[in-house]
């Protein structure tokens, strides 16, 4: 940030729920069909069509707004959005405006100078997605494709509370978490099924007015956003120093150029003309069944980290990347169910080996070759010191590579550790032979050596032999 | 008239309707009319009146989840004007 | 063969159970006598004779195996705001001209499903926006009582048919008066049902939340007997009410002795024909000879029904309208310069004079800085009126008068003053704004002219409204009248 200058950043969250069918139609919400396969009478807009809506999208908004401490409303209702838009079949997009289902929520975060912090979620409320639009190949024309129209959004506005793009985003991928853990969206922002829209503006340090706010489209990944806010911020505050003033406007990032430009197709004011929705009845939901949703609760991702923390004794940082997803905690807990070895040791190779190994080809943890209860089985016999870390490494690779399981590898290549004291010691004496200049100047006081003889012993066992055991055997022959 | 030109302009606008120069008189004249008509409501004491948008005090009543409607675009694209792969043709949508 | 064309849904349905005719020559007597005349008239949009028959002759075959629907063979007609499958759907609208559903409505799915034979799509007012006729697409229908005046609307070709006997029975829609209007300058039997009573499924919306199904028939047992079967909560309409439909045709046969008739002061105004007013104080007095006690009840609001509802409706109908947009079905213009072009002209070619003034009202009231006085005040006054008559209804079983202000008008009269048409439904938007069942019942004539005697009841009494109106017609023979050039 530019001295003197305070950025003020709210975002507004687009989250398509991972429902079956969609919002107000029986109709798959499947992605990736053929153009307007998926599209059905209601999705169309037909004549004389009505919408009924999908009780699913109401239990996960319920589940969110309990997973961010929200108020549930006990009634909300559905308002209609008017404008004209080839992607929009009704000319209408049907949203909630005035009563959204979940309203004054909060979400913590940890700041630039890691403290915690309060960003509150003014609302997040249930609307119907658009179709789209494809732009090449029809000569002067588009082509339009309904298949998302209807799929149900679950639109998480937060308060301008947001300080810096770097909080922005810590902020957004804590949203992206919860949805996920709470498996109402899978969250793939490459599909589009998590977007974002940043509402931006800065002020002189100090000034307690809000400064005017470019509304930033089109960010669909955490690097994009950050770098999108950045250079909005950058460019509001040289467009003001210069003496300029900030139009209150739409922007669009174009990732391509690291830039934002303003969009400006729009050729009049937008008037939306909300009304309620005569066609939807107002949506009201019980004390009994938020505390039945309550119950289903899964364990959120900052009760998972405390918990990982104190039970297993995870370093900070460690329980952070094992509760990205739930689904790689749930990974991690089953290792340590399965091992004798300390929770920290399963920690260090998920997160070291394993997570390495899938950053490598793209992947996520339910993609992973090696069974949490393969991973286990390595673990174990590094435990039970049937090999050393170093060959376990070399085991896990054949794991990886499909050669079956850590003790069925280590058969197959004889890779187990040497821990009898007499064939140690053999060895030892052999090196101690081949090497007296270095066995002189040891003993002459040059510790550092010590290194030379471990590698010359486990040179000669292939790497099999417990360094331990090496280390111990080695000192007490080395004293003469 | 409560409503000039320019208003009934921006009106069809918003409402996406051409108007041939000889309707606009017209629609001028009518719609002046009809929202003179209608402004006598102003004089209702409506305080602390709820709204009311439903003529039944019913709530929404909620689909099970379930896919029920599957592909049936060429039948329902018999209907549009200009289709090409699949897709419904306008004309070309600027960003 | 005696003549069919006269007689009623449940005399034709008793003399089919006789098998003194089958269902196919049921239909074509019918078919040929809309051949004959319906050029008169210009009821028809679409007449389905070949489904028509083939509908028939499934009716016979299902008679035949006695499989019958409770309606068996019967003929019908729908109104061309129900979507039929693999039929054009018009809505009386050039915007639809060229539109074919490819689904049915619930309503027409459910008529079909009771072995009613379809003979045709009326037509009327370019979606249901007119109380003459006079927007349609299509050109005005004309009253069969006099082929130089209206036959109302926007039902108006669902009224004509009934009256003219071309079918016994037809659907028709009311979101301000739309079926018993109609039903008045016709001299037939129109009912809207509570809002919610019947499904709006496929049926194209004017004004969702006011716009409702119901039958316009002859006689109240007819009518009783056609909407048990229309009625019931219908999944794919998230405003049905789930609640069982009484079997309407066992309770008619109740004398009306006891019931509690409210008289509205504000009926009976300087707005009221002087003849037609009569004509209903007559009908009301005849009720009363039948047991029926009358009350004045006080609807202080009801005044303002028709400013509320000259907004209520056109907000609702401007976004309703919203998806004919010339890109996936309906009317297109020709070469647009861009996609602006493309709505503005598919739009303002599409659509008529009288919808798109509605369209325009709509988006005023509800653009911004416009929406609190407007739409927010009509709908606070509606809640108003409807307050007035569940108070009404507190001390009445139903409410009397007159169903419009006067016998059928001239086309041509009310065409260029929209205020004047609009007044045309001062009686019957009141039902419609509080979501109440009401019935229009042939109570005389004027100058060779029907006149309806109008009833409304609280939610969900369409049974008291149909026994009053069948006692009555008991009583009465208002409803056998047929027009001259119709015999």
């Amino acid at each position: 940030m530019r001295a003197g200058w305070e950025v003020v950043i709210g975002l507004e969250i687009h989250t398509q729920l991972a429902t079956r069918s969609k919002i107000f139609s029986g109709a798959s919400t499947a992605y990736g069909a053929e153009p307007n396969t998926q599209a059905c009478l209601v999705d169309l807009g037909y004549p004389g069509v009505l919408p009924v809506l999908n009780a699913e999208v109401v239990r996960m908004a319920t589940l969110f707004g309990l997973a961010v401490n929200a108020t549930v409303a006990r009634r909300s209702v559905f308002a209609r959005k008017n404008y004209f838009y080839p992607d929009l079949p009704k000319g209408y997009q049907i949203s909630q405006l005035e009563l959204p289902i979940v309203e004054h929520g909060e979400m913590m975060i940890s700041d630039a100078d890691g403290n915690e912090k309060r960003i509150g979620i003014t609302r997040a409320h249930l609307e119907e997605d658009a179709g789209k639009s494809v732009h090449e190949g029809f000569e002067g024309q588009s082509g339009i494709d309904l298949n998302r129209a209807g799929t149900p959004l679950l639109e998480i506005v937060s308060e301008p509370d947001l300080r810096s793009a770097k909080e922005a985003v810590a902020y957004l991928k804590k949203i992206h978490t919860i949805v996920r853990y709470l498996g109402i969206s899978d969250g793939n922002m490459q599909e589009g099924s998590f977007r974002c829209d940043a509402n931006v503006s800065v002020r002189p340090l100090g000034q307690q007015e809000l400064g005017t706010r470019t509304e930033l489209k089109n960010l669909n990944s955490f690097r994009f956003i950050e770098k999108a806010i950045n250079y909005e911020i950058e460019r509001q505050v040289d467009l003001i120093e210069d003496g300029g003033t900030v139009v209150q406007e739409t922007r669009l990032y174009d990732s391509d150029k690291d830039e934002t430009r303003s969009m400006r197709s729009k050729e009049e004011a937008n008037d939306y003309r909300y009304f309620p929705d005569p066609d939807l009845l107002p949506v009201e939901i019980s004390d009994e069944y938020i505390e039945t949703q309550r119950r289903t609760m899964p364990e959120l991702p900052d009760a998972k980290q405390a918990r990982f923390e104190n039970v297993y004794g995870l370093k900070i940082d460690d329980a952070a990347i094992l509760t990205a997803s739930r689904a790689l905690a749930d990974y991690f807990e089953e290792v340590v169910k399965a091992t004798e070895a300390s929770a920290q040791i399963a920690a260090n190779w998920i997160i070291g080996d394993l997570l390495g190994a899938l950053n490598r080809e793209g992947w996520e943890i339910d993609d992973s070759r090696i069974s949490a209860i393969d991973l286990a089985g390595l673990v174990n016999r590094i435990h039970d010191n049937s090999i050393s870390g170093k060959i376990a490494k070399q085991v896990f690779e054949a794991m990886w590579e499909g050669e079956g399981d850590a003790d069925a590898i280590i058969e197959a290549k004889g890779l187990k550790q040497i821990t009898d004291s007499s064939a140690i010691e053999a060895v030892v004496d052999k090196v101690i032979d081949a090497n007296p200049s270095q066995v002189e100047e040891y003993r002459a006081g040059k510790d550092k050596l010590m290194g030379f003889f471990v590698g010359k012993v486990m040179q000669e066992t292939g790497g099999q032999a417990n360094p331990g055991q090496v280390n111990k055997i080695l000192k007490d022959k080395l004293k003469g | 008239m409560s409503l000039d030109k320019e208003q009934v302009q921006h009106i069809a606008m918003l409402a996406r309707l051409k108007l041939k120069p000889e309707e606009y008189a017209q629609s001028v004249e009518k719609l002046s009319r009809i929202v003179d008509f209608v402004d006598q409501l102003a004089a209702a004491d409506t305080d602390g009146v709820v709204p009311m948008a439903h003529p039944l005090h019913a709530t929404q009543r909620l689909r099970p989840d379930a896919v029920t409607d599957h592909d049936e675009r060429d039948r329902f694209q018999q209907n549009a004007a200009a289709v090409s792969d699949g897709l419904y043709l306008v004309p070309k949508v600027i960003e | 063969m005696m003549k069919l064309h006269t007689q009623t849904l449940s005399e034709l349905s008793a003399g089919l159970e006789r098998r003194e005719f089958t269902s196919v020559e049921l239909t074509k007597a019918l078919l040929d006598r809309i051949a004959t005349h319906n050029d008169k008239l210009n009821v028809f949009v679409t007449i389905t004779k070949d489904e028509a028959l083939a509908a028939a002759e499934r009716a016979d075959a299902a008679r035949a195996r006695g499989d019958v629907g409770a309606l068996n063979g019967l003929p019908i007609v729908h109104k061309d705001i129900f979507c039929t499958r693999g039929v054009k759907t018009s809505c009386g609208s050039r915007m639809l001209d060229n539109f074919i559903s490819p689904y049915d409505a619930t309503v027409v799915e459910k008529l079909a499903a009771a072995g009613a034979v379809v003979l045709g799509k009326t037509n009327m007012d370019e979606f249901a926006m007119g109380s003459s006729n006079e927007t349609s697409f299509y050109g005005p229908v004309k009253n069969p009582w006099n082929l130089d005046c209206s036959p109302g609307g926007s039902s108006g070709g669902s009224s004509a048919a009934v009256a003219a006997r071309f079918a016994p029975a037809a659907t028709g829609t009311d979101t301000g008066g739309s079926i018993r209007q109609p039903a008045a300058l016709t001299g037939t039997v129109g009912i809207k049902p509570t809002y919610g009573r019947v499904s709006r499924y496929g049926m194209i919306a004017f004004a969702s939340s006011l716009d409702q199904a119901g039958v316009i028939t002859r006689s109240a047992e007819d009518a009783a007997r056609l909407l048990g079967v229309m009625a019931g909560f219908d999944e794919r309409d998230s405003t049905s009410i789930d609640q069982p439909v009484p079997d309407y045709t066992a309770e008619i046969g109740r004398s009306i002795e006891g019931l509690r008739v409210g008289i509205v002061r504000q009926h009976f105004d300087a707005g009221l024909d002087e003849q037609t007013g009569v004509r209903v104080k007559e009908a009301i007095a005849a009720l009363e000879s039948m047991g029926a006690t009358t009350v004045e009840v006080n609807l202080p609001s009801i005044d303002l029904s028709v400013p509320t509802y000259y907004v209520v409706a056109p907000a609702e109908c401007s976004s309703n309208l919203s998806r004919f947009d010339g890109v996936r079905f309906g009317y297109r213009a020709k070469d647009p310069e861009d996609l602006l072009d493309l709505y503005c002209r598919s739009r303002g070619e599409g659509f008529g004079d009288e919808v798109k003034r509605r369209i325009m009202t709509g988006a005023y009231v509800l653009s911004a800085g416009y929406y609190d006085a407007y739409y927010l005040k009509a709908q606070q006054v509606r809640a108003l009126i409807a307050e007035d008559f569940k108070r009404a209804f507190a001390e009445v079983d139903v409410i009397a008068g007159p169903t419009a202000p006067a016998p059928a008008f001239r086309l041509g009269d009310k065409v260029d003053d929209p205020i004047q048409m609009y007044l045309n439904d001062i009686y019957t938007i009141g039902a419609n704004l509080a979501g109440l069942p009401a019935i229009s019942v042939p109570c005389g004539f004027v100058d060779n002219l029907p006149v309806g005697l109008h009833l409304v009841g609280p939610h969900f009494a369409e049974s008291d409204l149909l026994r009053c109106a069948h006692q009555y017609q008991l009583q009465t023979d208002f409803h056998r009248a047929c027009p001259e050039a119709f015999q």
